[in-house]
């Protein structure tokens, strides 16, 4: 086992892109939150107990417009449901994990997702575990810090960092190449790659996600045995 | 609106987030029953798939209609991924691509 500064060090070089994306967007969401009239403690804790991050700019629109709470219920799991597929990667892994990994069940954003997908070998199975836990905790103290900073700072912030939020797009490329480079079968990327463009382009990008994702894991189903074969 | 109804917004809002994170733990996390099978395999194939839909996801408000909106993201992520199969270092390949992307939004296609 590693001493536990060499995994946190690790956790928080693996998180760097995440940071950068989540500080930036944290502060957009504090800033829209404290223009919609709220005092910071609410960006603080929406962060904190929501920790979604695009659902966290559609729940800004939902308060400010009086939205019922089916609305808000209906809204919710319809924005977050491509979440229903994260899980089935990681069932046993997080419930080996004991009370982490209930954190870990609550904390897994795309961002995270990816960095668990991308964890590797890091020798014994329980530093992979302290490692996975100490980057979903990273990644969600950065998306807090975010927040509440946009929340106080509020229009103050002149610094031009316009584009900065890409690094998380370029995460996600670079987990895709690695594991395009890694895989011993590439039908599963394209299935996965083909279903999104083609939903994406029938239904614009407000509501492609999950009508893509339901298409992958049929096709991806329906293809189990041309993907095991050739594995 | 009301402390009260923000309040309840946000508690509807995290529960339902947290509903849909827990659902594959809930379903297939049984201790005493043995994960299915096709569940396994998803598992296995699903991240490769998803990661794929994940970058068109983070692309998706590129435009092909007006010039010049697409060529930043287009060029950022080609960038990424050259110097990613180049090099295959991570942190190497987002902070060049990243960097890449900034300068072109804030500068070239504005």
């Amino acid at each position: 086992m590693f001493p536990d500064n060499r995994i946190v060090k690790q956790a928080f070089l693996r998180t760097i892109p995440v940071m950068m994306g989540y500080l930036v967007l944290g502060v957009a969401f504090g800033l829209l939150l404290q223009k919609a009239g709220y005092h910071w403690v609410w960006a603080l804790g929406i962060s904190l107990f929501v920790f979604a991050g695009s659902m966290q700019f559609v729940l800004v629109g939902l308060l400010s417009q009086d939205a019922s709470l089916t609305t808000v219920a209906v809204t919710t799991l319809l924005v977050n449901s491509r979440h229903l597929f994260y899980g089935l990667s990681f069932i046993e892994r997080f419930k080996a994990m004991g009370k982490r990994g209930l954190y870990m069940v609550f904390s897994l954003t795309d961002e995270t997702y990816a960095l668990l997908c991308a964890v590797g070998d890091v020798g014994s199975t329980e530093d992979r575990d302290r490692l996975s836990w100490w980057m979903a905790l990273l990644d969600q103290s950065y998306w807090v810090t975010g927040s509440v900073v946009g929340a106080v700072l509020g229009s103050h912030i002149t610094l031009d960092i316009t584009g900065i939020d890409f690094a998380m797009t370029a995460l996600f490329t670079v987990i895709f190449v690695e594991q395009w480079i890694a895989a011993k079968n590439r039908l599963p990327a394209i299935i996965g790659m083909v279903c999104a463009i083609v939903s994406l382009s029938f239904l614009g990008p407000d509501r492609f996600l999950l009508p893509a994702l339901v298409a992958t894991v049929a096709m991806l189903l329906a293809a189990r045995n041309l993907v095991e074969v050739r594995r | 609106m009301s402390i009260a109804s923000s309040l309840l917004v946000v508690a509807v809002t995290a529960l339902c987030t947290l509903a849909t994170r827990a659902t594959p733990f809930i379903l297939f996390g049984n201790k005493r029953r043995k994960v299915p099978a096709a569940v396994l395999f998803l598992g296995e194939v699903l991240p490769p798939a998803v990661m794929a839909a994940l970058v068109v996801y983070s692309l998706k408000h590129i435009s092909f209609e007006a010039q010049g909106l697409w060529v930043n993201e287009i060029i950022g992520v080609a960038a990424t991924a050259l110097i990613h199969i180049w090099r295959r270092n991570t942190l190497l390949s987002i902070g060049i691509g990243t960097v890449v992307y900034m300068v072109l939004v804030q500068g070239a296609f504005l």
